[in-house]
């Protein structure tokens, strides 16, 4: 059963260097890393020293409050480095990669909800899986409302999930009937894509720009949080490696990843590891990262790594775009600007649609009051939500406005492109991100 | 005092070239769009009114002395030479105290002046004393923008509340049939002319010779800006072409006019609801003044019933208060003040739902 959903609101940023559909090489990093700083909510205690050996699917970290949930090494081999920053904060453990992969293999059972929850604790799959509101590593505790699965990205330059996931249908059947034991597993599609054929789950059509593929604006045109709610999200990604463990019993997360962007050469795909260095995709950027920056993710959502970074965790898309420092003379006030984009109608690039631009980093602008109103901003939200005033109320940080407006529905990502368009240039995202972590710090 | 300076002269470096500046978080590529495109445009949309007004003071200037040739170049000439000071004055005091306040916030310049000060000289008679001026401008950019924070934190329109510090403080400066004229000294008002606007005339305006045409031309005494509706709707399709300016405001203010207009007729009193329209400030209201998006509603929803209420209290205020001729000032103020309240119920009852 499949319902169709038309999301009229959005915007399709058209920039330059969409990854070709082929895969160029795979990857078979020497060294990868083992990063927590993606996971929020979970503290890290380290079960590892350096120079220990380890297997693919075993455990190099444990979440301090809940010790049963790991986060394991993606190759067999050596513990290199514990790389710690301030406070001796755990930023990362880095293990030399052996030239043949061995697994840890695993027995998983997923007759019931407990026994599934069991197998992915144990397999070190946990931290796949993001628990909303909030965004948090899930907590094995809790049975969900519902588990909701986006099958294709909307943002910029995303990887295409159809190529990447090419192949994978059978694991991700098993994955979804797996979980489907724990909550009701809901997954949004386009029309016409292999994943309407998934069974055991609900199938949700959407049609419409960015946002539509994400999660959370999918969330909330079929069933939107409300206090007290919980609900899970995986990414397709997640549910490959999930269904590989659950037939091979082998922690496998290897994917595809597209590296594209306006400053990569031949944009394309590799696969590769999460915790990959981003060094060995240099033939990408042609070896000299200066006045370019290397984001793991998608240039709307992801974090800046540069060249010494590794890929994320839940990333399958790195985008190379130029710094963008250079001042531009009498910028604004040109009658056209043939270079650069704008949603606004003010400038004209939306008479030329079919235009494709090669953006940069520049702000374009300072930061000013929010000046124009919440309509303007909401026209690329497809939330029944007030943007303005949910980011308003985070500023203030009054929780019970937060509340009301919305703060159990959104994360960061979902209003990214409110954070894009804004002709004041604030932060939204980390405006958002911080009444996230205060609600966190008050409801605890 | 390093600090102090830094906002000025950061305000006349980016004015020039686009900082260098690039994303520090969050998304790494933005829109082109800042708030000084969306301002210039703002300004631009004024122009066609802002050069008619100019020449509408000369030739309203050489039909009061007799003169009635029809002199293009020279009667602008007259009329820029009378508007230029108040443009002058507008700018340099609300810019100076503009600066001030950002310097002492540590903030950059907000460009929401520009418009502001675009818009003061034009909604007020020609002849205001400049001192006046300065001090309505002063009190307004102070007292409505800068202690709430600047632009963007304003509840009122700035640039109204300039016109209505002027009104409410030097009424004999600003109604009348004498202030709208411009004369030079010595210069006597030939006997069969009236200064005196439209509205203020009630109906009678047709017995000295003005019609229809002339409210839609602007061939008419008034404020420098407001008489032309054709240059207006030049500025409208500006500001409606790059989306600068909400249409659903302009459409639900013209509607609560026709409504209220409308009932009047029915009830056997005031002029043809539609010269509402093209008469007075309300065209220049409408389409400059209520749709400052920081003053106005702020969801889709709010702005239908804002520009109605706008619309209908105008013609309220033009029918049923003998006092005021003209009700487009306090009607949008009105409106100010309300927006919050309407965006606060529209909110609720959305969230509702949800």
């Amino acid at each position: 059963m499949s319902k169709n959903i038309v999301l009229k609101k959005g915007l399709d940023i058209p920039v330059e260097g969409a990854a070709e559909l082929q895969l160029s090489k795979t990857v078979s990093p020497d060294i990868v890393a083992v990063e927590p700083v993606q996971l929020k909510g979970f503290s890290a205690r380290l079960l590892v020293a350096e120079g220990d050996k380890v297997l693919a699917g075993s455990p190099v970290m444990a979440d301090k409050k809940n010790p049963e949930i790991l986060l394991v090494s993606p190759v067999s081999g050596t513990v290199k480095e514990i790389v710690r920053g301030e406070k001796r904060k755990l930023l990362a453990v880095t293990i030399n990669a052996d030239d043949k992969q061995e697994y840890l293999k695993g027995e998983p059972a997923c007759g019931n909800a407990d026994e599934v929850k069991k197998a992915l604790l144990s397999g070190g799959l946990w931290p796949l899986i993001i628990q909303r509101p909030y965004g948090i590593i899930a907590d094995p505790a809790i049975y969900p409302k519902a588990i909701f699965v986006s099958t294709f990205n909307s943002a910029p330059l995303a990887a295409d999930t159809a190529f990447t996931m090419s192949g994978r249908l059978g694991e991700i059947q098993a994955a979804v009937e797996a979980l489907g034991k724990i909550a009701p597993v809901h997954i949004g599609t386009t029309a016409g894509s292999a994943f309407c054929k998934i069974a055991g789950a609900q199938v949700h059509v959407f049609e419409g720009r960015h946002p539509a593929g994400n999660v959370g604006v999918q969330i909330d045109a079929v069933s939107p949080i409300h206090k007290g709610d919980t609900v899970w999200t995986l990414s397709l990604h997640a549910l490959a490696a999930i269904g590989k463990y659950l037939l091979k019993g082998i922690y496998d997360v290897r994917r595809k990843v597209a590296v594209a962007g306006p400053a990569a050469i031949e944009p394309s795909y590799v696969e590769t590891l999460p915790g990959a260095p981003m060094k060995t995709l240099a033939a990408y950027y042609g070896g000299h990262a200066e006045g370019l920056r290397i984001v793991s993710g998608d240039i709307l959502t992801g974090r800046s790594v540069g060249e010494d970074g590794y890929l994320g965790f839940f990333d399958d898309t790195v985008t190379i775009i130029r710094e963008g420092t250079e001042k531009e003379w009498f910028g604004w006030a040109k009658p056209v600007r043939f270079s650069q984009f704008s949603a606004d109608h003010s400038y004209f690039s939306w008479l030329t649609p079919w235009k494709k631009y090669a953006m940069d980093t520049n702000l374009h602008g300072g930061p000013r009051a929010f000046v124009m109103n919440d309509a303007y901003y909401s026209k690329v939200l497809p939330m029944n939500i007030f943007p303005v005033y949910l980011i308003k109320a985070c500023i203030e940080g009054d929780i019970d406005k937060m509340e009301k407006f919305g703060i159990y529905r959104v994360l960061p990502e979902d209003l990214a492109l409110c954070e894009y368009i804004d002709p004041s240039k604030n932060y939204i995202q980390d405006i958002i991100a911080k009444g996230i972590d205060l609600m966190l710090k008050e409801m605890a | 005092m390093k600090k102090f300076w830094h906002a000025t002269v950061d305000a006349f470096e980016t004015f020039l070239r686009v900082p260098g500046t690039v994303t520090l978080k969050g998304a790494h590529v933005r829109d082109a769009i800042d708030l000084k495109r969306i301002m210039i445009i703002a300004v631009i949309s004024v122009i066609p009114a802002a050069i008619f007004g100019m020449w509408n003071v000369g030739y309203q200037h050489s039909l009061a002395i007799g003169d009635g040739r029809l002199q293009i170049l020279a009667n602008f000439w007259y009329g820029f030479l009378r508007v230029l000071p108040l443009y002058v004055v507008a700018y340099g005091v609300g810019l100076f105290i503009e600066f001030f306040s950002s310097g002492l916030r540590g903030e950059e310049v907000n460009e929401g002046y520009l418009m502001t000060g675009m818009l003061i000289p034009l909604i007020v008679p020609v002849t205001v004393p400049l001192w006046m001026l300065a001090i309505a401008v002063a009190f307004s950019v102070i007292f409505v923008k800068e202690v709430f924070g600047g632009t963007g934190m304003n509840i009122w329109n700035p640039a109204l509340v300039t016109r209505a510090f002027l009104f409410f403080s030097y009424p004999s400066a600003m109604s009348g049939s004498e202030c709208w004229i411009s004369l030079k000294s010595g210069e006597k008002l030939v006997d069969s002319f009236t200064g005196a606007t439209p509205l203020a005339l009630d109906g009678a305006a047709a017995q000295y010779g003005t019609g229809i045409w002339d409210y839609i031309i602007g061939t008419i005494p008034g404020s420098v800006g407001e008489t032309s509706v054709i240059a207006i709707l030049l500025g409208a399709a500006i500001l409606l072409w790059t989306g600068v300016a909400s249409w659903k405001i302009m459409l639900s203010s013209v509607i609560g006019a026709l409504f209220v207009g409308g009932i009047a007729n029915l009830c056997g009193t005031g002029i043809p609801c539609w010269e509402h329209l093209i008469i007075g400030g309300f065209a220049f209201g409408t389409v400059f003044m209520a749709t400052d998006p920081v003053t106005s509603a702020q969801t889709e929803c709010g702005k239908w019933i804002y520009g109605f209420l706008v619309g209908a209290l105008c013609v309220t205020v033009r029918l049923f208060n003998p006092g005021y001729a003209e009700g487009m000032m306090l009607a949008i103020l009105l409106g100010n003040t309300f927006a919050p309240l309407i965006d606060h119920c529209v909110v609720t009852t959305a969230l509702k739902k949800a």
